[in-house]
């Protein structure tokens, strides 16, 4: 109980710290949402009016005064690119990326555990190597450049599915998940290669320990040795390792949803940082913020799950 | 052992992606190909903030494309497609035959004849109802708002939705609209307009003489907060309504122009949300939005112009902030429509057997434009010596495979009336020539010199590249500084704080004075600080006169003051090209920035 009271703590401050700060950048950098929204046809006294209708005549921390009440009270604001309240239009955007994240995150599992414990029983054999040689392939190649080949070969020339028409969910959830396994497997295989060399560098050192001997000697087949003692240890750092993807998933599929054309809360960040549309970036930055903590807490509680050893302070 | 095998896998990867972009540049076969493979990567980062292209920048010349000849006239058409077909694309070509003869023929009734025979070789049958998805390079940020929005992006998709008094057409033209007819007074002060009879706004009803004043007092501010929605309406003093059908206009000073701003929209008195729930009068009504993602209108059956009903039963705007995703999106078929373009992208797109390409003029003025109050521009010798540097043509064989019409002044082709040719070839490439007046002014070694771009305009950017090299002929050292969209609106055009800095700039109506009236040295929008008392002169000239030839002339003599000054290095109004499906038709060119979607049509 007082380890959840402490965890809320350091979310909330957090959450202060990451909103306050984005707050801050966009007092640095030129740019105005107001010049923004009028264009070039803008005279001096609309351009006046609009900065004070949006309250951007106030200072920084005078706004974020503002910003920090309303939010504390539910609220989020109104865009002013599309005077529409920003948590309406979150609640819009927010499955699909959470939808993007999961099936990205569920690829990475099922690709990335077999293929790691199979890399390491065949340690030093052709076909480890041959695994470890497709793996720095995949590790290098950027998520985007391998969107746009998937887009090309699987899209343009096989004609799996058709590149940019996007199915929302109310319309059909199938057709959705079909549509998102394309760009979640452009974001997962990068981050499969790289879980693939974790899990198998992990394995390849417990298999030198002593209770694996043990474990063989008491007369257990190789398959029990593997999936009740060895992987159990095996898998606490790449349990971290996880935990940091999934942020690091959330990140990239900002630019994965470009070159998909997913509506999701990637594009909708990217142009709203561009209309210094103050709310919606002020919303999805601490969504995300929100996201990422919730996250590794959760791998903090699956920590003392897999090893009773570690508990929780 | 192992850095053996690091090096091999390095090596191996570096054979990949040498192969993969060698397989891209053969299929496509063209030089431009070679740029594309190669920008590709960068592209999708550059393009992702394109999406806030607020796009006050490219519009299409005037092509009629109407339905009802089709087959007289699609074998006079192919006749004349066959000399002129360079590749296998033969409608497109046809089309752009077209585009050119237009843009130098004079008379309107030629033209659309001309234009009307080729549009039909790609057209069949119109067929009523279907659906289709037009793409769009960014979402309606702004407001869907008529009287707030003011993104040329924005409009252009508002046009369906909303109607003025009156309504440009394909000609430039004002029909009329809302209005049944209309009169100016001798003096340029009377508006007074007629108003149709049994016109519905899309929420059933009924347009009434005081929504008209409503609307139009609202741009100007009158019962409001006195800061007018549209800057052009501060001059209007009142709106009267003697009777039910009738409105009267009464400016405060005369401008027998002034008809080109009333296709601002009537909008209903009782909606007060309009940002929100769009309601006008156009062809089509408004379903729904997503933000970054489409906006969805259907058709308004109940339109009064019961000729020019729209045929498709809906129309979907979906945003497509990467150009892959465009390229892809066509080719794959989710996609049907995009109006805009780029080379890069033709080269992707032209070889595909379900997609037509027409061809027009973007409607903008692109130049190096001069801060003409920064050193050393503010001499008049240094900014002609940079206007010789520059060879015009190079840039467009560099750019666009030589597409495009170079000009000479802040004038493009489609406003036949005020365009100049002649301006266009004031200014040769003159190394010589250019040279003298640099040493002349007092800088024979050059100087340094910042051009300014926005980094999602591709192709300007790509202008600037060119430039650059072109100017160190003459010891001008250019850098190009990139910089966000938004921060050149704020710096570059509000604080006018630079150098030089390459954009298009366009007509925001179909009026002379929406390109010319920027220059007055007082004027807000002159963020070149060009400042030239017989301009100045000139401009009220223009102002007090209520007739056209002199209107012209006055026009006229300003553009070629712009040109003599070199207030800036012009350039071209560049070419746009808009791909459309085979199974529709019906695409129509405007001289304004706007997307007809009334006349296109499903052909099977």
């Amino acid at each position: 109980m007082k380890y959840i009271a402490k965890k809320l703590g350091t979310l909330i401050i957090t959450l202060l710290i990451v909103s306050f700060l984005s707050f801050l950048a966009f007092s640095v950098i030129p740019g105005d949402a107001a010049v923004s929204r009028l264009g070039t046809e803008a005279t001096a006294e609309q351009t006046a009016a609009l900065r004070k209708e949006m309250g951007l005549d106030k200072p920084v921390l005078v706004r974020y005064g503002t910003w920090l009440r309303s939010f504390a009270a539910g609220g989020m604001g109104e865009s002013y690119s599309y005077s529409m309240p920003v948590r309406e239009m979150l609640r819009d955007k927010l499955p699909i990326t959470v939808a993007l994240t999961l099936l990205s995150f569920g690829l990475i599992l099922v690709i990335s555990i077999p293929v790691g414990i199979l890399a390491a029983q065949q340690e030093g054999k052709w076909l480890d190597s041959l695994i470890m040689t497709l793996n720095q392939i995949m590790m290098s190649v950027p998520g985007f450049f391998l969107g746009i080949l998937i887009t090309y070969i699987f899209g343009l020339l096989l004609k799996w599915f058709t590149p940019g028409a996007y199915v929302s969910v109310s319309d059909s959830f199938w057709g959705f998940l079909g549509y998102l396994i394309a760009p979640s497997i452009a974001i997962a295989l990068p981050r499969c290669a790289m879980c693939v060399k974790m899990l198998r560098s992990s394995v390849v050192s417990q298999m030198k320990l002593d209770y694996v001997r043990t474990a063989y000697s008491r007369g257990n087949t190789g398959r029990r040795v593997m999936f009740r003692h060895v992987l159990k240890n095996a898998l606490i750092p790449v349990l971290t390792f996880w935990g940091m993807t999934i942020a690091d998933i959330i990140a990239n599929s900002m630019i994965i949803e470009q070159v998909f054309t997913i509506p999701g809360m990637g594009s909708l960040l990217i142009t709203s940082i561009s209309n210094r549309d103050y709310p919606v970036v002020q919303g999805i930055i601490v969504l995300v913020a929100a996201l990422v903590i919730l996250i590794n807490f959760i791998v903090d509680l699956l920590y003392s799950r897999i090893d009773p050893r570690i508990r929780l302070k | 052992m192992k850095k053996v095998r690091n090096y091999f896998v390095l090596l191996l990867l570096v054979t990949f992606t040498v192969a993969l972009g060698g397989c891209r540049g053969n299929k496509d076969g063209s030089a431009e190909s070679q740029k594309d493979s190669s920008s590709q990567e960068t592209v999708v980062v550059t393009e992702a903030e394109t999406a806030s292209e607020p796009a006050d920048t490219e519009a299409e010349s005037a092509v009629k494309a109407d339905g009802t000849e089709a087959e007289t006239q699609a074998e006079t058409a192919d006749a004349k497609a066959e000399p002129a077909a360079k590749s296998d694309d033969t409608e497109a070509e046809t089309q752009s035959e077209a585009a050119d003869a237009e843009a130098e023929t004079a008379g309107t009734e030629t033209v659309s004849e001309e234009a009307e025979t080729t549009a039909q070789t790609t057209d069949g049958e119109p067929l009523m109802g279907g659906s289709i998805v037009v793409g769009i390079p960014q979402d309606l940020e702004d407001s869907l708002d008529p009287h707030i929005a003011v993104a040329a992006g924005t409009k252009e998709v508002l046009f369906n939705i909303y109607e003025g008094l009156v309504k440009p057409d394909e000609q430039g033209n004002y029909r009329d609209a809302v209005a049944e007819s209309h009169t100016i007074s001798e003096d340029g002060k009377v508006y007074t307009f007629q108003l149709r009879q049994n016109v519905l706004f899309h929420d059933g009803t009924e347009v009434t003489a005081e929504d008209v004043k409503y609307s139009i007092e609202r741009c100007a501010g009158i019962n409001g907060d006195g800061t007018p929605l549209v800057a052009a309406f501060s001059n209007v003093e009142k709106v009267e309504t003697p009777d039910e059908t009738t409105a009267e206009i009464y400016l405060k000073e005369a401008d027998t122009e002034f008809l080109a701003y009333l296709t601002v929209a009537v909008v209903p008195k009782h909606c007060q949300d309009l940002d929100k729930n769009p309601v006008g009068t156009g062809p089509f009504r408004y379903v729904s939005r997503s933000p970054q993602e489409n906006i969805v209108m259907e058709k308004f059956a109940d339109y009064w112009d019961t000729e020019n009903q729209a045929y498709l039963d809906q129309v979907t705007f979906k945003v497509v902030g990467d150009t892959n995703a465009i390229v892809t999106g066509l080719k794959g078929g989710s996609l049907d429509l995009y109006p805009r373009v780029n080379s890069t992208q033709l080269a992707q797109l032209q070889d595909d057997e379900d997609l037509a390409v027409y061809e027009g003029g973007m409607n903008l003025v692109q130049a190096l434009y001069l801060n003409n109050a920064a050193e050393p521009l503010n001499d008049v010798r240094v900014r002609q010596a940079l206007c010789y540097a520059v060879n015009r043509q190079e840039i467009l064989d560099l750019t666009a495979d030589g597409k495009g019409t170079i000009i000479g002044s802040s004038m493009f082709p489609a406003f036949e009336k005020y365009y100049m040719p002649e301006l266009a070839e004031r200014y040769e490439q003159d190394l010589e020539k250019a040279r003298e007046l640099l040493t002349e002014a007092g800088y024979p070694d050059g100087f340094s010199l910042t051009i300014t771009v926005p980094n999602n305009y591709q192709q300007h950017i790509d202008a600037a590249q060119v430039i650059v090299e072109q100017l160190k002929q003459i010891g001008v050292q250019a850098e190009i500084q990139l910089i966000e969209w938004d921060s050149w609106l704020s710096d570059v055009y509000a604080g006018r704080e630079y150098q030089s800095t390459v954009v298009g700039v366009d007509a925001s109506y179909l009026s002379a004075s929406a390109l010319l009236e920027r220059f007055v040295s007082d004027a807000d929008k002159n963020f070149i600080n060009y400042k030239n008392e017989e301009y100045d002169k000139l401009y009220r000239q223009v102002r007090e006169s209520t007739d056209d030839a002199e209107q012209v002339e006055l026009y006229q003599k300003m553009e070629t003051l712009l040109c003599e000054d070199a207030a800036n290095v012009y350039i071209q109004d560049m070419a746009s090209d808009v791909v459309l499906r085979k199974s529709y038709g019906g695409y129509t060119f405007y001289p304004l920035y706007v997307q007809d979607m009334a006349k296109i049509y499903r052909t099977e």
